[in-house]
């Protein structure tokens, strides 16, 4: 653990192994690697980033870079969730609340999950159980962690289906998942990592596979429920205009790497990444004049097997060549500070990058 | 292929009559029919489809969007007749191909192609590049100049592949790269019309511009139809020459692209544009804009009477219930089925008792947008009044908030549609094409 | 529920009629079409024309198809009288007929057959069942590791050794051999069970050893699809035990495919273990219609045929009715 935590050191902010973080959630330096037969998969290669309570964390990300692997990896999913030799391999540090979770007692971190930190996912179709009753799922979730009888978990589970907005809640606590629609589906997903008031809330694509106008009330209903419960609430996603609704911090992963990370507003505004305004650039937007054109990231997102060296980003940027002795290519670029908690990795001089975004991209949004 | 040739002379006549329509539905309905009980009887039907009526012009781009099950999906494989319509008519040049057989849409299926959303399940795995892409000319026993595999690679570097891939396999390629394929596939016969079903909605942000970019260039160079059917607004605007919103098998508004944007009339179309995400960080306090609309879209086996909307909207009064609005173009270029539309004068002003379904969705929706719908509804109807012209009630109605100028819409507009019949101008082009093919 | 419980039954009834009408007709039917006389077979080939006619018109074998079909009907149900030829002899509900070589009436053969082949089945299946998930589930969870091979090794070995082979070693060691430690004389169960028992172990393991081989290779794949599941990671996810994880939610979707398989397994098994049977020398239905097909003793043969289908047919009906139980998604359909 302390040789691992060096390099974590070198985000920006001294850390020491021993010593607990004052932030809610701190992870440090986290490396999720997979073995498989083609070669190491780097799904995740030097992450750091902390979060405080009643705040919420936005992580974007394209396929594969890496954002749903480090929420399975928060919850301690990736020991409980492999069988056989094909184990993935963690390093670095999670403390949460003080407790740091990869050297923890796997046993305890089963205890804190459901309970401390829950999750909503992707697909509530296929993440809730098909053959178990909604209710039955919200009653197992709630008498792990609380010694109560059935008929005070059931009366809980009725009472959480009522506040994430479900009509008659007494009646389809009894239905099946299939009985319910999208939108109550992922509804129903959400009382049931709420029922044991989690102080950390990770929310994997929560909308992506609902309607825009069921994306509302979902969004909202999120929104709503960090006021009332004041956790902590990391929300992944692809979708820029989600995190934009929600967080107030933004990290921007690629490749297994954290790109920029720095408040909502100061990535949105002043983007120091040149990933960063691809994304941006690659989006139509409802808001703005109709663009003549989008402005594409050329090529494609990097293989977690082989990984670009230096700067992973480099065989799709621009400006990969701008700074001198092709050091975009031989060196990985480390996050450095470019604003007020606002970090970016690249090796362009803050100057050049802030010139660029003025001339070049701003004006084509 | 002589026959090919003496239907497209015949129908080229009618194409003409009928101005620069490609491909005209009218009263299109396709219902899936549910089967239950001991017998399997028939007891009712997914109304998923339930008569549309819209036509795609030459060399435009209709843009279709909607939530799921509104019957979107559904109507581009009517239209591309992978399905066969239970009602209505699709007529594709003049030419009405509702109720075609296999054999009698053979010759269709070089004018029509289609594009699927999933780049991963539409291609097979053991086919190269070389012969997915080369499948249609096999299929339809043409041989173009030079040979399948030249044209094969001409087709790959037109839509930025590497023509040297051509003996590849599909699990070489990412997901961007695949629906390049799909599209490489779609254009090998130079189809007239391409339906394409969620085109981009598999793919990464960063991947999905490469593709909307190059439909974009496509349709430039190739003088190319599409009808683009897809759940994300902002995508559809972006592509789209004309909008179609879909709700529960029907077309509740079909407008420019422009006007439906800054001003939609269909509420649905306006809570559906509100509720799009927007990224913009400093927005997230202007909450008051969104519209929530209230619970699910309804079962299609058994959808709401009169306006199917009525259910979930905050305007609906008892009329809503009852009768169904016709679709109307009330503005050139707009057309809205619905009797209390946003941004215009109300279709059945006497109607003015509010549903009680209706007060609890306008619970959702916060004061600021109810006083400038109320608003904006008055002053086009005290326009209207005045006697002053249609045309200028977009500039009436801007909505406040909305920083473009609003006098650049009309002309927006206009320009558009000048575009859009000069592109017409050339109707010969595309039937010269199956002929060259020979 | 209900409504599928019925069109299920009803399913079932319609498929048995389709079953008996079929099978009839490729017994009785297809040979006279094929030119072989029925009638003479029964008689022998040295018989006189008289009996065979004799023969033939008890049997109604001169009689249209369909009359045939309704008259075999209707002895299954409630029974039939075979005149001709002077005499008369009432057979009761169920009629199978008469066998042509005994001219025993078949159904008391049948009934006496039955119990050995149902045990036989039965037992086997719970110990394939226990073994064969069993090692299902530990070799998914354990996967790559020694065990998991070495299960997967017995496994192949399991399916590929044919029946008579295990059977005949498992006989040559604990039966004749050095341990000999069971009978291989069958003595019903109401006799004396200890002795049943002592018959029955070497066949139920023998039987169980090919099953489980299939059922634990069957459980390895769908265990290793279920737990990649997304439910099973929210359940996870909950802070659930492992321990619960694999019981309460992995093991009920596993349960799916191995009840489809078994609900076939059994029925094809009830019509008779045949090589089992055989080789351990049990008066089960399957040594009954090896006799009866060398005897050309077709009224056995459809006998059988007839109880086989049946068995699957139920068999299929228990599987539906537990898939409804387990799924609650297929109580719609």
């Amino acid at each position: 653990m302390t040789e691992l935590s060096k390099s974590g050191a070198a985000v920006g902010e001294p850390t020491s192994a021993s010593r607990p973080p004052s932030a809610f959630l701190e992870v440090r330096d986290l490396k999720v690697h997979f073995p498989t037969d083609d070669g190491l998969v780097k799904s995740v290669d030097g992450l750091s980033f902390q979060l405080e309570k009643g705040k919420t964390l936005g992580i974007v990300g394209e396929s594969g870079s890496g954002k749903s692997v480090t929420s399975l990896g928060i919850m301690g999913l990736h020991t409980a969730g492999q069988y056989g030799k094909r184990k993935a391999q963690i390093s670095g540090e999670i403390w949460l609340d003080g407790t740091e979770l990869l050297s923890a007692d796997p046993d305890h971190v089963r205890k804190l999950r459901g309970r401390q930190m829950a999750m909503i996912f992707q697909d509530p179709l296929s993440a809730l159980h098909p053959y178990y009753t909604i209710g039955q799922q919200i009653v197992e979730a709630y008498r792990i962690h609380h010694d109560v009888d059935k008929k005070t978990a059931r009366r809980r589970a009725v009472e959480m289906l009522d506040r994430v907005g479900i009509p008659q809640p007494d009646k389809r606590v009894d239905s099946y998942p299939h009985e319910f629609s999208g939108g109550m589906r992922q509804r129903a997903m959400i009382a049931m990592s709420l029922v044991n008031n989690p102080e950390l809330l990770i929310a994997d694509e929560p909308t992506t596979a609902l309607d825009v106008t069921v994306q509302a009330q979902i969004l909202d209903l999120i929104r709503d429920l960090q006021k009332e419960f004041g956790s902590a609430v990391i929300i992944i996603t692809h979708d820029l205009g989600v995190v934009a609704e929600l967080a107030d911090d933004l990290l921007v992963m690629y490749g297994g790497r954290c790109v920029e990370r720095g408040p909502a507003d100061k990535v949105f505004y002043e983007p120091r990444h040149p990933y960063t305004w691809g994304l941006l650039g690659s989006m139509p937007r409802l808001d703005r004049e109709q663009q003549e054109r989008l402005i594409p990231v050329k090529g494609s997102p990097p293989s977690l097997i082989n990984v670009p060296s230096g700067c992973a980003f480099n065989p799709r940027c621009p400006y990969a060549d701008i700074p001198k002795d092709n050091v975009t290519r031989t060196v990985r670029p480390e996050l450095t500070e470019v604003g007020s908690k606002h970090w970016a990795a690249c090796h362009m001089t803050r100057e050049q990058r802030e010139r660029i975004w003025a001339e070049e991209i701003a004006p084509k949004l | 292929m002589s026959e090919n040739s003496k239907d497209t002379a015949v129908t080229t006549a009618d194409a003409a009559a009928d101005g620069d329509v490609l491909l005209k539905v009218t009263g299109l309905q396709k219902h899936f029919p549910i089967k239950k009980g001991l017998l399997q009887r028939q007891v009712g039907a997914v109304h998923a489809v339930d008569g549309i009526d819209f036509e795609v012009r030459r060399g435009e781009t209709l843009g279709v969007v909607g939530e799921s099950g509104c019957g979107k999906s559904t109507m581009g494989r009517l239209i591309t007749r992978l399905l066969e319509p239970t009602g209505g008519k699709v007529e594709f040049e003049g030419k009405d191909i509702t109720h075609l057989g296999v054999s009698g849409m053979r010759p269709m299926r070089r004018d029509v192609q289609m594009i699927f959303q999933d780049p991963y399940s539409s291609l097979n795995p053991r086919h190269t590049i070389g012969t997915i892409v080369g499948a249609p000319f096999r299929l339809q026993g043409v041989t173009p100049e030079g040979g399948i595999k030249k044209e094969v690679q001409r087709l790959l570097s037109v839509v930025g592949l590497n023509p040297e891939h051509y003996n590849r396999y599909p699990h070489e390629f990412s997901g961007g790269q695949r629906q390049r394929i799909g599209i490489a596939r779609a254009l090998a016969l130079s189809p007239k019309l391409v339906v394409a079903d969620e085109p981009v909605s598999a793919l990464d942000v960063s991947i999905q511009a490469q593709v909307v970019n190059l439909l974009d260039d496509l349709q430039q160079e190739l003088g190319l139809t599409y009808v683009i059917i897809a759940h994300d607004l902002s995508v559809v605007r972006h592509v789209s020459d004309r909008i179609a919103v879909m709700y529960l098998g029907k077309i509740v508004e079909l407008a420019d692209r422009d006007l439906l944007y800054k001003s939609p009339m269909h509420p649905y179309t306006k809570a559906l544009m509100s509720a799009v995400p927007i990224p913009d960080p400093r927005r997230k306090s202007e909450k008051s804009e969104r519209i929530l609309l209230k619970g699910d879209v309804p079962s299609p086996i058994s959808p709401p009477s009169g306006c199917r909307f009525h259910t979930r909207c905050w305007k609906a009064t008892e009329i809503c219930k009852t009768t169904e609005p016709p679709l109307l173009e009330l503005r050139p270029g707009q057309r809205v089925a619905c009797h209390h539309p946003e941004n215009f004068e109300d279709q059945q002003p006497q109607d003015t008792v509010l549903l009680s379904a209706a007060k609890e969705a306008a619970e959702l929706v916060s004061e600021e947008v109810l006083a400038e719908s109320a608003e904006t509804s008055a002053a086009v109807a005290k326009a209207v009044e005045e006697g002053e012209l249609a045309v200028e009630e977009p500039a009436a109605e801007e909505p406040a908030e909305d920083d473009a100028p609003s006098a650049e819409e009309p002309a927006e507009a206009s320009e558009e549609s000048a575009e859009a019949s000069e592109e017409s101008g050339e109707p010969e082009a595309p039937t010269e094409a199956p002929s060259k093919k020979k | 529920m209900l409504a599928y419980l019925i069109r299920r039954l009803f399913a079932a009834a319609v498929m048995l009629v389709v079953i008996i009408t079929v099978v009839f007709s490729i017994f009785f039917i297809v040979p006279k079409w094929a030119g072989v006389d029925i009638a003479l077979s029964f008689v022998g080939k040295q018989a006189d024309p008289a009996a065979v006619e004799g023969v033939r018109e008890k049997l109604g074998l001169g009689d249209p198809v369909f009359v045939q079909v309704w008259e075999f009907f209707k002895g299954l149900f409630v029974g039939r009288t075979y005149s001709g030829g002077g005499d008369t002899i009432n057979c009761s509900a169920p009629c199978f007929g008469y066998s042509f070589r005994s001219e025993q009436a078949i159904w008391p053969v049948l009934k006496d057959r039955f119990p050995v082949t149902l045990g036989l089945a039965l037992g086997a299946a719970v110990l394939w069942l226990i073994l064969g998930v069993a090692a299902g589930v530990l070799s998914a969870l354990k996967r790559g590791s020694l065990w998991d091979r070495g299960a997967m090794v017995v496994a192949l070995a399991g399916v590929s050794l044919p029946i008579y082979f295990t059977g005949m070693l498992t006989l040559a060691i604990f039966v004749y051999g050095p341990l000999n430690w069971f009978s291989s004389d069958y003595v019903p169960l109401a006799d004396d069970p200890a002795k049943w028992f002592s018959a029955m172990i070497l066949p139920w393991v023998t039987l169980a050893f090919l099953y489980a081989a299939m059922y634990a290779r069957i459980t390895r794949a769908t265990m290793m699809e279920i737990l990649g599941e997304d439910y099973i990671r929210t359940a996870r996810a909950k802070g659930l035990r492992e321990g619960i994880v694999i019981r309460k939610h992995a093991m009920r979707s596993t349960m799916t495919p191995i009840l489809t398989m078994l609900g076939m397994d059994l029925g094809a098994l009830i019509g008779g273990a045949i090589l089992t049977e055989s080789t351990f020398n049990l008066p089960g239905l399957g040594r009954e219609v090896l006799l009866a097909i060398r005897n050309q003793d077709l009224p056995i043969i459809v006998g059988v045929t007839l109880i086989t289908s049946l068995a699957v047919l139920f068999a299929n009906l228990v599987v539906d009715i537990l898939y409804a139980v387990i799924d609650p998604r297929v109580r719609l359909a």
